[in-house]
């Protein structure tokens, strides 16, 4: 646990520092970004001084560390754009994406686990290679296209979902209900869905299939276990651990895919956050979601590793 | 007809192949089993003993219909008496035709081990099951215990278990004795002669030739996927004349305690087999017909053999 923690510790370090380095052989000047954000003409005295305030010209050691100084004490900035506290912004934001994420992760593990079930099953069977090839396809679509797709087929077509955001337009945020934002979540959440759930169940297809060719299915079946004794009996047994490791470890792709998710569908989420962080020049609000992002993922494969030792008596014994 | 009701489990010129992707996009047929012939009595062990890869374990993944999809199966089993087609081996494995497999990994490497000796059947039979274990030398945590947590005896002791669970008719094991020491083997092949005196039939899979000689009644000695002899144990006691085919004769004269002399060349390779007797390239007594067909099964004094030469 101790050593998970220093892990997790030394690796945002280490993102600290790449991204810090990143930021300032960027050409980003983040002065100017600052200044043409407060919308008023600055003279070049004037932005010496906030050159001179903001230690632009110390050594970019000095300024890492003033930075991470910073940082510690729980300050990540001001954002340029939002003109608000970098954290305050993740927090929102970040409560958006969860829900969408969230939706998202369920569906594509649930989805993903029972397809992939279901062609291991009927291995090389029509069933099998249809599916197969839809998985195929939609891991190789990107998301932002099959967004779009979705958007044109189900919101302009159809009318049966919201174009975007996360509430109806012209709402109060306090008279916004649940079931509105539920509505809001289900398209983008959808296709969020799309994204990781073919990988999930081309992994259970393979790992199901390894499990029906091992000797001890062979044993079952010698012991007049049937198909469905076998699937219960075995087959869901072995590879609910590897489909649960994916599960979390997919942390990563997921947060990458909200990105494009939350553009196509105009979500207020930390996907959106980031990328108007990126066009705009907005350091630190990007150092802020970069910082934020791997602590999610690192987090993420934590759990899936700690959740093996918890379920898998083998690596559980192994430990005790 | 007489003598099928007398036998539990008759196999006639049963043949084996596996259909595999060769060079491209060839089709190429390896012949695991040939033309086997075995023939199993209510109240005897059977061991079958020949050297790996010669396709034993295989023979009784046939006789339970499991073997994989890709393997084509030819030839006549019969059962009691009645042909042994695909849904009477699904309705008859696991309660009257049980297999002792291999190792450890025939088990789950997930369930605990009491839970899956007692197999799926409801209710389980777990008072049974725990006198077998405590017959078995198995201490009472191993019920326990995880598959990957079991020393290769016990594990093997618990894959025994699961056959005399059942209170199979024939139990087909498949080299149960390997990792155990010479008491709990000496227990385990025990059990199996109880068994046998029972009225039940044991085929013993097994290259532990010695234990084969003091346990089996009949000993079916395979050979490139095809049991070129059949003989009563005593006549491996006995000495190689009394022996009747030359590749038991060459097999009696490798025992350590025989002399420990090999014979020239290999066993051929399943997709490259000769025409007529499968032992001819290796034969000392090697005749122009055997290289034509394949010999067919005689009885030569009170035991089976497939070749030309033996009287």
């Amino acid at each position: 646990m101790i050593k998970a923690c220093i892990r997790v510790l030394s690796l945002l370090f280490a993102v600290s520092v790449i991204s810090f380095l990143l930021v300032s052989a960027s050409p980003i000047d983040p002065v100017q970004q600052y200044i043409n954000g407060l919308g008023t003409a600055v003279s070049p005295q004037q932005r010496a001084e906030i050159e001179d305030y903001w230690g632009v010209n110390e050594p970019p050691i000095q300024r890492y560390f003033s930075w991470l100084g910073e940082l510690l004490h729980g300050n990540l900035g001001e954002s340029a754009i939002y003109r608000r506290p970098v954290g305050e912004i993740i927090g929102e934001r970040f409560v958006n994406s969860l829900a969408l994420m969230f939706c998202a992760w369920v569906l594509a593990g649930v989805i993903g686990f029972s397809l992939g079930c279901v062609m291991g099953m009927f291995q090389d069977k029509w069933a099998d290679r249809i599916l197969k090839k839809i998985c195929y396809i939609l891991s190789s679509v990107p998301t932002f296209w099959l967004g779009l797709m979705f958007l044109l087929v189900f919101s302009v077509w159809l009318k049966w979902f919201p174009i975007g955001f996360s509430s109806p337009i012209g709402v109060l945020d306090e008279d916004v209900t649940f079931g509105q934002k539920l509505y809001h979540l289900i398209l983008p959440a959808f296709t969020l869905s799309l994204m990781s759930f073919a990988n999930i169940a081309l992994h259970t297809r393979q790992k199901l299939v390894d499990v029906l060719h091992s000797e001890y299915v062979l044993f079952a079946r010698a012991r007049g276990e049937g198909r469905r004794t076998i699937l219960l009996r075995h087959g869901l047994r072995n590879i609910l651990f590897p489909a649960l490791t994916l599960q979390f470890a997919s942390f990563a792709e997921l947060f990458g895919g909200s990105v494009m998710a939350e553009n196509v569908f105009s979500y207020p989420g930390l996907g959106s956050a980031v990328a108007a962080a990126g066009l705009n020049s907005d350091v630190p609000l990007l150092l802020g979601v970069t910082l934020f992002s791997a602590l999610f993922v690192c987090v993420g494969n934590m759990i899936a590793n700690l959740l093996y030792g918890v379920v898998d008596p083998q690596v559980r014994e192994v430990v005790e | 007809m007489k003598q099928k009701e007398e036998t539990l489990l008759e196999i006639h010129d049963l043949s084996v192949s596996f259909r595999m992707y060769g060079q491209g996009l060839e089709q190429e047929e390896l012949r695991v089993i040939s033309d086997l012939h075995l023939t199993v009595h209510p109240g005897e062990i059977v061991a079958i003993a020949g050297s790996s890869g010669s396709g034993k374990s295989l023979l009784a993944s046939a006789i339970l219909g499991i073997l994989p999809d890709n393997a084509t199966v030819r030839g006549h089993l019969h059962y009691k008496g009645e042909e042994l087609t695909a849904e009477r081996q699904r309705q008859l494995r696991g309660k009257e035709i049980a297999l002792v497999p291999q190792s450890v990994a025939f088990l789950d490497p997930l369930m605990k081990v009491g839970k899956q000796a007692d197999g799926h059947v409801k209710p389980r039979p777990v008072e049974k099951r725990k006198s077998l274990f405590r017959r078995l030398e198995l201490p009472e945590k191993t019920e326990q215990f995880y598959p990957f947590q079991l020393s290769g005896g016990m594990a093997r002791r618990v894959l025994v278990s699961t056959a005399l669970l059942v209170d199979a008719q024939l139990v087909i094991a498949d080299e149960p004795t390997p990792g155990m020491s010479l008491n709990q083997a000496l227990e385990a092949l025990k059990l199996f002669r109880e068994m046998a005196d029972e009225g039940r039939a044991v085929i013993l899979i097994t290259h532990d030739i010695d234990l084969a000689f003091a346990f089996a009644d009949r000993i079916a000695v395979f050979y490139a996927g095809t049991t070129v002899e059949t003989a009563p144990a005593s006549d491996f006691q006995k000495g190689p004349d009394a022996l009747r085919h030359p590749y038991s004769k060459a097999l009696w004269s490798a025992l350590p305690q025989n002399g420990f002399t090999p014979i020239d060349g290999f066993q051929p390779y399943a997709g490259n087999l000769p025409e007529g007797c499968l032992f001819a390239p290796r034969c000392p007594y090697k005749k122009p017909e055997c290289e034509r067909a394949v010999p067919p099964v005689r009885e030569v004094r009170g035991g089976e053999v497939r070749c030309y030469c033996s009287v």
